[in-house]
């Protein structure tokens, strides 16, 4: 009797306070939850905020949206460290804003301008962010297999335990270099997650047109790495897969394939009319949307309350029309500036011939010095 | 000093910087207890280990995305694609992954990488006997030497590991066993020879031989023959740099002599002459006294016997020839 009255109120202030819940799986916390929502909500917001400066002209050339994918990116780069390796490809507006780029240096890069993560040089499909070891949307499909392997090769070598986290599509398991790649991590036994998020179509391919088999993850097993399906549509399932891949990698026991299967609710770009896939194929997947599906997990857990909810997207909203603006108001890079970056040591060979005149040593010193002394 | 190899400067040059930096990986096909299909990394497998000379399996355009790869990752990667042929594998990776990173993403990384790669030809047939240093050359990003002496292949090859940007280092396969003095050094900076820079390597009067790899050493050979017997005094430069290449003294030397003939063994429609051309005759017009002349490879696949492939292969020759047709 002396010791239910006791217990009661103790638990009852665990739930007011939201500091643990007993029901939360996979050793997370509300906080942790939270931000994963708020992820998820961030890269919807800013992908239909790009969509709508798209047809306002603002944005050129392609663009690929994520929305749909989102639990996949979200739920990988939780369960990674913040500084593994990323390697994405073209969709890549997710990679970024899940591993913290500044949504507004991704707008902006969107937009051409040069407060632009690179500058206005690479557009919606080369995001990238070096000193937040995010390397790039790579728009070869599956170009960044073979690059994320040796970048997994040189983690192996310098003894660092970071590893790589390497995004591509179903599409890409076509493509020989899908091949070269898991073939090369595997002989070598590399520090990489290779993340296929199968969405069912190659641009405008079906899977059954593309592939022999309609699970990717059967390519991955010839290459004896451990393949595993997840359900791409949930972002804690993506989560405890790629966990349990990573802890795989940094214990050096070689790749691991991780086939996410997902489903993007808006066309391959923003050209695409959508002639290949039945309208009701698509209304069956946008019940399992990501976003609403966590919420939902949320406020059952008791993470959050459905007003919680509306505020972290009316929030998300307000950073995104913020996001807009700084992108509307950042300066176009300079004409004059076109030709800077193309290399890291621009040779110019009237100054070689100087050096030549006063001994290889000069090269030593800085270009930029050397230039000025030299003309 | 000592007399060399080409194929041994080469390996050399690979030696004393595997040994001056950590960083250094070699990889590639049968590079390590075949010794490269040309036997340049023979014995290096056994002196650093597995873990920095690198068996591939054969997958050109894996092995140089890779190597990439390992480059953002901070190591030095020199990967060897077994002949030029086998490169057009890889143009992807060289083109839209190597040349791309620096400019696309802003200048935030380089990529120092070095292919290195083999052109030439002897009875190997129309797929093994090309040349495609044009087309490396024609991209922005890339750095494109190719070296015709030991000296130039071990001081070009020191420069190459050390540039933060990917270097295509093109050999010759009929170079590797030629001879020269090179450098006894252990790579100390005053050995390299900068990325950029031709070389006068024999001062004449009369008309400018440009050759580079195996056709410097015809142009040498016709400039013998046309002192011998015509008494025509040809200034030869050894270009070694394709991208960039050292107009300045290209320039200097066709202001002098007035006249030019550019020795190549690339195709003559679309080779990398054809581009050369067209500069100089920007820059000098005013200064030539005839047009430009070119020996090429004919527009026709290599073939592979014996007489059909002397009918196509440039010659000095065909050099000496193109110099009388200018006087």
């Amino acid at each position: 009797m002396a010791t239910a009255p006791k217990n009661r109120p103790a638990r009852a202030k665990r739930v007011r306070t939201r500091i643990t819940d007993p029901d939360l799986p996979l050793g997370l916390t509300p906080a942790q939850c939270r931000h994963m929502y708020r992820q998820m909500v961030l890269i919807r917001r800013f992908e239909e905020h790009a969509a709508e400066a798209y047809a306002q002209a603002k944005v050129g050339g392609f663009l690929h949206l994520y929305i749909g994918e989102e639990a996949v990116a979200v739920g990988a780069l939780n369960a990674g460290r913040d500084d593994d390796h990323l390697l994405g490809h073209y969709r890549d507006h997710g990679y970024a804003l899940a591993r913290g780029c500044d949504p507004k240096a991704c707008m902006a890069e969107l937009f051409g301008r040069e407060d632009g993560l690179c500058h206005g040089r690479g557009g919606s499909m080369h995001l990238a962010e070096a000193s937040r070891n995010f390397w790039g949307g790579y728009a070869i499909v599956g170009s960044h297999i073979p690059i994320g392997a040796g970048m997994a090769y040189a983690m192996q070598y310098q003894q660092r335990d970071q590893i790589v986290l390497d995004f591509f599509g179903d599409g890409a398991t076509g493509n020989g270099i899908f091949h070269e790649g898991l073939n090369m991590a595997a002989l070598w036994n590399l520090p990489i997650i290779f993340i296929c998020e199968n969405n069912l179509y190659g641009m405008g391919a079906t899977l059954a047109e593309e592939s022999p088999v309609s699970e990717m993850k059967i390519k991955a097993e010839g290459y004896t790495m451990p393949a595993v399906q997840c359900d791409g549509m949930d972002v804690l399932a993506v989560y405890e897969t790629i966990q349990r891949a990573a802890e795989h990698c940094r214990s050096g026991k070689g790749p691991f394939f991780v086939e996410a299967l997902t489903y993007r609710f808006r066309g391959h770009s923003m050209a695409d009319p959508e002639l290949y896939r039945d309208k009701a194929e698509v209304q069956r997947w946008r019940t399992q949307d990501p976003i609403p599906r966590f919420g939902d997990f949320c406020v059952e857990h008791r993470v959050c309350s459905p007003k919680e909810l509306a505020q972290i997207n009316e929030e998300v909203e307000q950073q995104m029309l913020e996001a807009v603006a700084f992108a509307d108001q950042s300066p176009w890079p300079d004409p004059s500036e076109v030709d800077r970056w193309i290399y890291a040591k621009p040779i110019d060979p009237e100054v070689n011939a100087l050096l030549e005149q006063d001994g290889a040593s000069a090269l030593l010193a800085p270009e930029p010095e050397v230039k000025e002394a030299g003309v | 000093m000592a007399v060399v190899s080409y194929r041994d400067a080469v390996r050399g040059a690979l030696r004393d910087e595997m040994l001056r930096d950590q960083r250094v990986i070699l990889m590639g096909e049968s590079i390590t207890g075949y010794g490269g299909s040309y036997a340049v990394t023979k014995g290096l497998i056994d002196e650093f280990g597995p873990k920095r000379v690198m068996e591939t399996p054969i997958a050109e355009a894996g092995i140089v995305g890779f190597a990439v790869g390992a480059a953002m990752g901070g190591l030095l990667p020199v990967a060897e694609l077994m002949t030029v042929n086998f490169a057009l594998l890889a143009l992807d990776q060289i083109v839209n992954s190597a040349a791309k990173f620096h400019y696309m993403f802003g200048g935030q990384w380089s990529v120092p990488l070095v292919v290195r790669t083999v052109s030439g030809f002897g009875q190997l047939g129309p797929t093994h006997s090309q040349t495609f240093e044009g087309w490396f050359a024609s991209v922005p990003g890339l750095k494109v030497v190719m070296p015709a002496t030991p000296a130039d292949a071990r001081g070009l090859l020191l420069a190459s590991i050390r540039d933060p940007d990917p270097v295509i280092f093109i050999e010759h396969s009929l170079l590797y066993s030629t001879k020269g003095e090179v450098a006894a050094g252990n790579g100390e900076a005053t050995e390299e020879i900068p990325i950029g820079s031709a070389k006068v390597v024999r001062p004449g009067s009369d008309v400018t031989l440009v050759g580079y790899s195996r056709m410097l050493l015809q142009a040498l050979r016709a400039a013998e023959v046309l002192e011998r017997d015509d008494g025509v005094s040809c200034e030869v430069i050894d270009l070694r740099t394709l991208r960039p290449v050292d107009y300045p003294t290209l320039v200097d030397s066709v202001r002098r002599t007035h006249q030019l003939v550019l020795c190549g063994e690339d195709w003559r429609t679309g080779g990398f002459g054809s581009d050369l051309l067209s500069e100089m005759q920007d820059r000098c017009f005013d200064d030539l006294d005839g047009p430009i002349q070119r020996v090429a490879m004919r527009d026709i696949p290599m073939a592979y016997s014996r007489l059909l492939e002397k009918a196509l292969i440039p010659t000095s020759d065909q050099i000496v020839e193109a110099v009388r047709r200018l006087n």
